[in-house]
């Protein structure tokens, strides 16, 4: 078991349950949440580790869920998934304190290192 | 004032009437150019010409004047002089004639001693003689023994009846020199006459005339009224000889004339003596006369000429400066707008693709999510049928996937970079991101691409997308250039330690570009005659690294293939 939890946001539904089916095969914990108040409803009731963040949702954007996640929760990692390209939202998140982003479609493994990355990052810090 | 403009609207040439607009051809510059040309010429040439042309008359009627002038008071002075001598000879005759009685002059030893004493004053008397009424000489005292003879029937005796003086025409006497005579008549109170006539050297006359110093080119003499020459002349005859001059009209005053014969323009001045069988003329050759005039009117011509020459090689070369300045101007701001209207275009082109490959990743990470699970399970429990085939299945979607993801990453890459900014750039890293959308060419047409990078090239700082933009035209054109199987090598260095500068050579093996091609590589719409392309890249790209202090240097033969040189400054300075 990897040992940690996880919290996987993003609006595609189809996304978020095949990601959280694979993450879980690999043994981690995860919860997932749709849009960003339920993202923010779920940290609330139970903290993970790592948040893994879409960057572009209707409502309640990624980044503005970063900034609340990072003031109420300042040890938790958050990496941020786009679908766009622009780093403009990138550095901006980076700025905000996300521990990194990547650009989807996400490899697996890339993935999988950069929350193992986060974690000891957590751990240490 | 209306008028005059309406006038000097219809002598300017066509072009010039309205200022017209000039249209957008190209022939609109040497439309321009010909009427700057016009404007010049015509603003500093007619002051010219007025002026040129004033000076010319002033000068000559100046000219003119200052040469009659002392020409006319060379006759009139000369005139002067001879009539006070023949006034002279004439009054001391008449005093003789008056003061001395008929017997006196009679009588040949009185005579003798008369003429002795007036030679003795006037030297230039040869002989003295009395003839009475009937033209009888009574007495002589001369050289010429010409006692005893009678005058009766000769014309001279019966004008001197008439005319009480008679100044003869000059004429060659015994002894061969000439002479004139003057004789005087003398009435006595009884109702008869006696004349006194005496014989006069004309060498005295001679010498009135040459004692005035003459020029060499000019002449003086007498000529009587049948255009006998009566003093010798330097060009016109000798003594005695019909002049080669005609006989000018009688007029009381002086006169000077221009006249043209076969020796050219002379000046030609004459006065008839009192008398009036004499008369005085003067001839000037033109050479002399006109030296002075000559020479001022070729300095005149010259100055002329050479402002003329002056003024339209300025006309020349200031309209060809500011209409290939107005045209460099125009092709400037074309390109700047090509520019702006490209980049516009490219902006907008990227944010769709932007927006394509975000709406695409999207469903891409879902394929992505669900094939790695569909993998997970596989790999996870041991139990399926075929289960390498489905692996290999997986696989093969997950690769695809992979593909979308790193074209629309480079799509995205290259539409991100439309606005400008700075930022630092390591250029292998770029060349080779570039030549990735190159790859599927390279590999289809067999190009062989080398790359020869400085391993720790200085990075620039410059924007991404523009360099992207710079060297994917260059190195776009040299795919187009080379032949299927060609080569291309891209060399990256810094020029020189000290030098801020970093290079880019792309060089191909392809057909080349021809030397006049060479000179409009980089104006904008130049396409070399090839059908593809907006012959806008390279100009472009010459447009984005000039911008920043750097340049594109080109060098080609024509078969053997080009090699593009892009410098680039390691910070942009933005010009």
């Amino acid at each position: 078991m990897a040992g940690y939890s996880v919290l996987l946001v993003d609006d595609e539904e189809e996304f978020v349950s095949a990601l959280s089916e694979r993450l879980m095969l690999r043994g981690i914990e995860v919860e997932t949440a749709l849009d960003g108040r339920e993202a923010l409803a779920r940290f609330a009731e139970k903290p993970a580790d790592v948040i893994i963040l879409d960057v572009m949702m209707p409502g309640l954007g990624g980044l503005e869920i970063l900034k609340r996640i990072k003031k109420s929760s300042p040890h938790t990692q958050v990496i941020l998934l786009t679908g766009h390209g622009a780093t403009k939202e990138g550095i901006e998140g980076m700025r905000l304190g996300a521990f990194d982003y990547l650009i989807k479609p996400v490899d697996i493994e890339e993935l999988l290192e950069k929350m193992k990355e986060a974690v000891k990052t957590t751990g240490t810090g | 004032m209306t008028n005059f403009w309406q006038k000097l609207r219809q002598l300017a040439p066509e072009g010039l009437k309205d200022f017209p607009d000039y249209g957008e051809g190209p022939e609109r510059y040497s439309l321009l150019r010909k009427n700057l040309i016009f404007i010049i010429c015509g603003v500093a040439l007619i002051p010219l010409v007025l002026m040129a042309a004033i000076n010319y008359y002033q000068y000559q009627s100046a000219l003119k004047e200052e040469i009659v002038r002392p020409v006319r008071r060379l006759i009139t002075s000369t005139k002067h002089t001879l009539e006070l001598f023949l006034t002279e000879r004439e009054s001391t005759l008449r005093l003789l004639i008056r003061e001395r009685t008929f017997e006196e002059l009679s009588d040949q030893a009185r005579l003798n001693h008369i003429s002795r004493s007036l030679r003795h004053e006037f030297p230039e008397f040869v002989d003295l003689g009395l003839i009475d009424s009937s033209g009888l000489q009574r007495s002589y005292a001369g050289p010429y023994g010409l006692e005893g003879k009678n005058y009766k029937d000769q014309t001279w005796f019966d004008e001197v009846q008439l005319r009480g003086v008679y100044i003869s025409d000059v004429f060659l006497g015994y002894r061969k020199f000439p002479h004139f005579v003057i004789a005087i008549k003398m009435d006595t109170p009884e109702g008869d006459f006696y004349v006194l006539r005496a014989t006069i050297d004309t060498e005295k006359f001679n010498n009135l005339i040459s004692s005035i110093s003459l020029r060499p080119s000019s002449d003086m003499f007498i000529i009587n009224l049948e255009g006998i020459l009566q003093t010798p002349s330097r060009y016109h005859g000798n003594v005695l000889g019909k002049s080669s001059l005609p006989v000018p009209p009688f007029s009381q005053e002086p006169v000077i004339q221009k006249i043209v014969d076969s020796h050219g323009e002379h000046l030609f001045g004459y006065a008839y003596l009192r008398g009036p069988s004499f008369i005085l003329i003067v001839t000037k050759k033109p050479g002399e006369v006109m030296a002075g005039w000559f020479a001022l009117k070729g300095h005149l011509l010259l100055i002329f000429l050479v402002s003329t020459v002056i003024i339209i090689f300025v006309a020349l070369r200031t309209s060809k400066l500011l209409v290939d300045r107005i045209r460099d101007a125009d092709q400037k701001r074309e390109t700047y707008y090509i520019e702006m209207e490209h980049s516009a275009k490219l902006a907008s082109l990227g944010r769709l693709a932007a927006g394509v490959a975000h709406e695409i990743n999207n469903p891409m990470a879902i394929i992505n999510e669900k094939a790695g699970l569909l993998k997970d399970l596989v790999l996870f429990s041991h139990e399926y049928q075929d289960r390498e085939k489905l692996l290999s299945l997986v696989d093969s979607v997950l690769g695809s996937v992979k593909r979308s993801r790193d074209i629309t990453h480079r799509l995205l890459g290259f539409a991100k970079h439309m606005d400008v900014k700075v930022e630092t750039i390591f250029l292998n890293e770029l060349i080779e991101e570039v030549l990735g959308f190159l790859d599927k060419e390279a590999f289809h047409r067999d190009i062989h691409v080398s790359l020869n990078f400085a391993p720790d090239l200085a990075p620039v700082a410059h924007d991404r997308g523009q360099l992207q933009q710079v060297f994917l035209n260059i190195i776009n054109n040299a795919f187009e250039a080379v032949a299927d199987g060609g080569n291309i090598s891209i060399t990256t260095r810094e020029r020189g330690k000290d030098t801020d500068t970093v290079e880019v050579a792309i060089s191909d093996d392809g057909r080349g570009i021809a030397a006049e091609d060479l000179k409009h590589i980089f104006d904008p719409f130049y396409t070399r005659g090839k059908k593809q392309g907006t012959g806008l890249g390279l100009s472009i790209s010459y447009g984005i690294v000039s911008k920043c202090g750097g340049g594109i240097r080109v060098q080609s033969t024509e078969g053997k293939g080009t090699t593009f040189t892009v410098e680039l400054p390691r910070k942009c300075i933005m010009a």
